[in-house]
């Protein structure tokens, strides 16, 4: 397409200036995997297509304002001209044209993208049950029997299938450099698949707010070797201690992942991060079917409300 | 200003002078209102759609343990009878038979919604004692938040019927009374058309469920 | 007992209480905050007195059912509405430069501030303007006497006015929501936040939001019924059909936030499981319900810019709107897109592919109608004669800023970008870029033109020409980084961050946040100036900019009744046409008696009885809950056995007024456009003869 390369390298170049200020790892402009570049493309072809759009305005706003000032009296004024068929068929066939083309490419790239779909990789798949508390996440790998908080390690070149809830308010899960966004609701499930294409260490973060500690609930996700990502889930099961109910209940009240280090007396891992050596296979369905039981649920009982008393909470994971 | 309709609805006609004319701007204008609380009415419905479900339902009643059919067919007869009679009520001013039979004729339709409400409020209780309380789960917040809606209409509809009685009383049939009657009459008959939708959707689809 | 008295209402809700308690910095501004206002209302209160005034202004504005007062006293309150909200953001903008280690703001505190500032902002600042620019011209463009429902019109300026006192009194009592302006639940349900501040939100929105569908119920019923004769509706200027488009918006998309915010009113007051986390509540349905009303909204506010902005190009390029048809054609399928996008607010949300691309695609189609709108502005200056008043400043802003917004639109549109920037700064970038050159400008614009018809003299041009600079500029520095900084992950609301590369970014935004600021002061000092030199910035013939419509054809300020004879419309633009055709200024052979709507004081007893109310659900006060609300249903009911509601203005007086002033604009000299901001400008227009005959065109 050469119309894709002329409209690209403008903004591209741009793009990179840009990305260039900041640390790789944080933005889908500087992408670590097949999504993110892939999103990157859309960016600057949208960026392109709509630049035909815009650019005429650009251009065209100062010399009409200043070929047709008061004073300049060399040029036409014709203060009954109120239409032109040409200028009509420009003005609706252009943006017409651009929508269209723009609305094909939407279509195609949403069902693509759909971050339900498992990314195509020669590698199996990790599955990864992520539950969103307040201002921490808690990462579960199911199939390895071991979780973390505010830490997803994976193996570079592979699919990793994310399963995600949360255990409190509504939050937004964004991994930038990967792939997009996707809530996650209480007492819903949503999905989303993440690839790197190299090993690496990129931001992560929840970008719904919802509460004091907002701004602090960022996690680190680590793309690995596949050796070194052993010996990580080796050193996770030596060093970690058990995620028993009793942790889970520190772990869901209201606090950053620093503060819950202190809490459990884990080790201080920089970035609010600990490591669980066991984990029950069901935690991640107990909390998508906390409310689910039919009961009232106090307060009390609740992850992450203001009441919240881990002691008093009846029914909890784990009992 | 001739014989031909100003506004949607019964006219009152050319005879009725300022009444008539007036009522052009002032009857649009509550039509648009009522499209406005339609608007209310319709989300309140789909909100209610999407939790009549067992997860709306949340181990709480269903409606087939706390909805009498008997005494909603009941109030479905007597509310639109209302209409039919409040109808009555401005032909009677239309054809100018004198405030004693428009006065009449809203009492009627006020003892009519009186009744409905009553009979109403008798299911409302029944639903409580078998625990189909908002607080119980989505379904019943929902429901709570769909019938008493229309409920709360009806019962500023009977202060209206009452605030008009009085005002034929004291003020007559001057122009501004006759199209508060007109106003009141397209109120009533909608009333009646989100019943249809409430007796069919809420009462008649718990029963399919 | 105190408990019955007072509800939860105790001395910690005294916001000054809670700073002496604990002087930290944060307290400290929330309790200057509540000074301000406190000595803000100290100080009306004072000056209103020592000068007399209460009488006046009880007489000739609270009571008013003048669409032309009520619309000036709607400007104000979102003139002031607008001082907070801008402070609110300059403070936002200061907490997030110092905000990579904590800042001087406790996060709580930053949360009820990006609260209250979008609050404010759509609710109190953009509505209230729209309102009152709306109020203010349209019955004069379609040669109406007053709106269709006069007393009406002050109650919705009362409920508007009830919302935006509930957001000040927050200021003093109690806190307001933290959860942004769209108060999600469940973080908004009464497990998360049981302190009063979401039923301030509740509250004051509900209230206000009322107000509003009755307004637009009150426009549409105007634009339908009152026209003049010969207002055809293919005749009307653009401004009234974009008022159509916008009230249409207000009765069908003010609903849904009714309902959702009642809801979850049910379900902090009564225990209903609405959109609560357990018992088959479902969050979702709020979102869909706020949104259903949130993105008509939007175009609410930017449908009457575009109207003004129609007006301002036209009449400032000399010229006919180019294009009228297709201008009524795109606003039209705007304001319809407009119900047809509001998923696009969520597309994070997990449902499936062709949902997102259909909603998708529909939004991005809104860029067709609205890219048409700009061409033909752009078509209106080709051939016409430009001169760059403060309106036409503003509206080269908003050509170059407004496409940019359209630009960052089309790709909000694309899920797959969505995804990406979603709930970023890039977000907040792109709607200040929408509401800041699109609505606001217009109003600013509107608000420069249509001044001199509401007082009879114009604003300064100089300081005029200062502000439209700087609200430039200001914008351009505070909100184009934004975009980079969503572009690199930075969430919207975040107290701090943790990237020091934001850091310099967040420092220009500041930057561009003190231009706002001095754009805002310069507005001040305009005002102050213009109203200092009134004598020589008069212009009682009431045309100053050559207008084209008909309000422009009465003098400045207008007569309570707005036109000596009823105008006789024969064509579009229809002030202009009657100056090239000389029918212009002429005397009817006869006036006849007007008959107008008497004062009344029902709006200000709603207006202070709806505060009440509001007040006493939030603290819990019931007694005083029963006792407004049934205060407001008295107030309603009892002034409808009043039969006695107009009185008579007698040709007589009308007759001696409009003599007067015709022979004032024929005694005057027609001034042309190169003195339009002289003093010798008094409001008769030279016309201008085009250049060529064009016979053949």
């Amino acid at each position: 397409m050469i119309f894709r390369r002329i409209f690209g390298i403008i903004p591209l170049i741009g793009c990179f200036a840009l990305a260039a200020c900041s640390k790789a790892g944080s933005t889908f402009l500087l992408p670590a995997g097949p999504i993110a570049a892939a999103q990157r493309a859309e960016f600057i072809q949208i960026l392109g297509w709509t630049l035909v759009a815009i650019v005429p305005v650009f251009a065209l706003v100062p010399v009409l304002l200043w070929r047709y000032r008061y004073r300049n009296r060399d040029a036409r004024y014709a203060p009954d001209w109120d239409r032109s068929p040409l200028l009509e068929v420009l003005m609706w066939g252009v943006p017409l044209v651009i929508v269209t083309v723009l609305s094909v490419q939407l279509y195609r790239t949403t069902h693509e993208l759909d971050p339900i779909k498992p990314i195509a990789s020669d590698n199996p798949p990790l599955r990864v049950e992520a539950v969103g508390l307040d201002w921490k996440w808690l990462f579960i790998y199911p199939d390895l029997g071991i979780a973390t908080i505010n830490e997803l390690a994976f193996p570079e070149k592979t699919s990793v299938a994310l399963d995600l809830t949360t255990d409190t308010v509504m939050q937004s899960f964004l991994i930038s450099a990967l792939a997009g966004q996707i809530y996650t609701m209480p007492g819903m499930h949503t999905r989303l698949h993440v690839l790197a294409d190299q090993p690496g260490e990129f931001e992560g973060e929840n970008t719904q707010f919802n509460g004091t500690g907002f701004p602090q609930q960022k996690f680190r996700a680590i793309a690995m070797t596949p050796t070194a990502f052993e010996s990580w889930v080796e050193e996770v099961r030596s060093d970690g201690q058990p995620l028993t109910a009793k942790h889970y209940g520190v772990l869901a009240q209201a606090t950053t992942g620093a503060t819950a280090q202190q809490q459990l007396g884990a080790k201080a891992l920089s970035g609010g991060v600990l490591h669980f050596s066991s984990v029950d296979n069901d935690l991640f369905d107990e909390v998508l079917h906390r409310y689910m039981r039919g009961t009232p649920v106090p307060s009390a009982n609740q992850p992450g409300a203001v009441g919240y008393d881990p002691q008093a909470s009846t029914g909890e994971p784990n009992q | 200003m001739s014989e031909h309709n100003l506004h949607p609805g019964l006219n009152l006609g050319a005879r009725h002078g300022a009444a008539h004319e007036g009522a052009e701007t002032i009857l649009f204008g509550f039509w648009i209102f009522l499209m406005s609380d339609l608007v209310i009415f319709g989300l309140v419905f789909a909100s209610y759609l999407t939790v009549a479900n067992p997860t709306g339902a949340a181990g709480g009643p269903g409606p087939a343990e706390a909805f009498d059919l008997r005494s909603v067919f009941a109030q479905t007869v007597i509310l639109l009878s209302s209409s039919l009679t409040f109808g009555f009520a401005t032909l009677a001013m239309r054809h100018e038979t004198g405030r004693r039979s428009i006065a009449s004729w809203l009492i009627v339709t006020l003892f009519l919604g009186i009744g409905f409400l009553a009979m109403e409020l008798r299911d409302f209780a029944h639903m409580i004692d078998v625990g189909a309380v908002p607080s119980r789960s989505g379904f019943w917040s929902a429901f709570w938040g769909l019938v008493p809606l229309h409920g709360v209409h009806v019962t500023v509809g009977c202060l209206w019927i009452v605030v008009m009685l009085i005002q034929l009383a004291t003020l007559g049939l001057i122009p501004v009374v006759k199209m508060r009657v007109l106003r009141l009459g397209l109120y009533w008959h909608f009333l009646d058309l989100i019943w249809v939708g409430i007796f069919s959707i809420v009462y008649l689809g718990g029963q399919m469920r | 007992m105190i408990h019955t008295i007072f509800g939860r209402l105790d001395l910690s809700s005294l916001s000054l209480w809670r700073a002496i308690q604990d002087p930290t910095v944060s307290e400290l501004v929330a309790a200057g905050a509540a000074t301000a206002v406190l000595l803000g209302a100290l100080v009306t209160v004072s000056l209103l007195t020592w000068f007399r005034l209460w009488g006046p202004l009880w007489r000739d504005w609270l009571t008013s059912v003048d669409h032309k007062r009520i619309g000036i006293m709607y400007c104000a309150l979102a003139l002031i509405m607008l001082a907070r909200g801008v402070i609110e953001g300059v403070l936002m903008r200061t907490q997030q430069a110092f905000g990579l280690h904590g800042g001087f703001l406790t996060p709580d505190h930053f949360s009820q501030l990006f609260s209250t500032h979008g609050t404010i902002m759509i609710f109190f600042v953009a509505m209230p303007f729209i309102a009152g620019v709306i109020n203010y011209v349209m019955p004069l463009q379609i040669g109406a006497r007053d709106m269709a429902f006069p007393v009406m019109n002050q109650i919705s300026l009362g409920l508007t006015a009830t919302g935006a006192a509930l957001v000040m009194i927050s200021l003093v009592l109690g806190k307001f929501a933290t959860g942004g302006w769209a108060n999600y639940p469940p973080y908004t349900g009464s497990d998360f936040q049981p302190g009063p501040g979401p039923d301030y939100w509740i509250w004051s929105i509900v209230l206000a939001g009322i107000g509003t569908t009755l307004s637009g119920i009150n426009f549409a019923v105007t634009l339908y019924k009152e026209r003049a004769p010969g207002m055809t509706f293919l005749r009307m200027p653009i401004f009234c059909w974009t008022v159509i488009c916008t009230s249409i918006i207000m009765i069908f998309a003010l609903p849904p936030l009714t309902v959702a915010a009642l809801m979850l009113a049910a379900d902090r007051y009564l225990d209903f499981h609405f959109f609560t986390n357990d018992l088959g509540g479902n969050m979702m349905n709020y979102v869909n319900l706020f949104w259903l009303f949130g993105h008509p909204e939007v175009y609410l506010l930017v449908i009457p810019a575009y109207g003004i902005f129609s007006e301002v190009i036209s009449t400032f390029s000399g010229k006919r709107i180019y294009g009228y048809m297709s201008m009524v054609y795109a606003t039209m399928s705007i304001a319809v897109l407009s119900f047809c996008v509001w998923l696009h607010h969520f597309f994070t949300m997990g449902q499936s592919a062709n949902i997102n691309a259909a909603f998708g695609i529909a939004s991005m189609a809104i860029a067709v109608p609205t890219g048409i709108k700009v061409y033909n502005w752009m078509a209106t200056i080709f051939r016409g004669r430009v001169r760059m008043t403060v309106p036409m400043i503003y509206a080269t802003g908003f050509f170059y800023l407004f496409v940019i917004g359209g630009l960052s639109g089309v790709m909000l549109a694309n899920p797959v970008i969505s995804y990406q920037v979603h709930n970023t700064l890039f977000l907040v970038a792109h709607f200040h870029n929408v509401i800041i050159p699109g609505v606001l400008f217009g109003l600013l614009a509107g608000y420069h033109y249509w001044f001199p018809k509401a007082f009879g003299f114009r604003l300064n041009e100089g300081w005029g020409r200062a502000a439209a600079y700087l609200w430039i500029a200001g914008f351009s520095f505070t909100f184009l980084p934004l975009y980079w900084l969503g572009l690199h992950g930075m969430p919207r609301r975040s107290a701090t961050f943790s990237d020091p590369a934001f850091q310099p970014t967040l420092w220009l935004a500041l930057f561009g946040a003190v231009l706002i600021l001095a754009a805002l002061t310069c507005l001040a000092v305009q005002l102050w100036v213009s109203i200092r030199d009134r004598d020589s910035l008069t212009v009682p013939l009431g045309d100053p900019w050559d207008g084209r419509s008909l309000e422009w054809s009465i003098p400045s300020p207008p007569p309570e009744y707005n036109f000596a004879m009823q105008p006789q419309v024969a064509a579009r633009d229809d002030f202009a046409e009657a100056k090239t055709k000389s029918r212009a200024y002429t005397e009817p052979e006869e006036y006849e008696d007007i008959e107008m709507p008497n004062n009344t004081a029902i709006g200000m007893i709603i207006c202070v009885c709806a505060t009440l109310f509001g007040l006493a659900l939030v603290f819990w006060m019931w007694w005083l809950a029963a006792l407004s609300f049934l205060a407001i249903v008295l107030s309603i009911t009892l002034p409808t056995f009043l039969t006695e509601t107009t009185h008579v203005i007698p040709a007589a007086k009308i007759a001696a007024e409009h003599r007067a002033w015709l022979d004032k604009v024929k005694d005057a000299s027609a001034v042309d456009r190169l003195e339009e901001t002289q003093e010798s400008n008094l409001g008769r227009a030279l016309l201008e003869r085009p250049t060529r005959i064009e016979a053949a065109e």
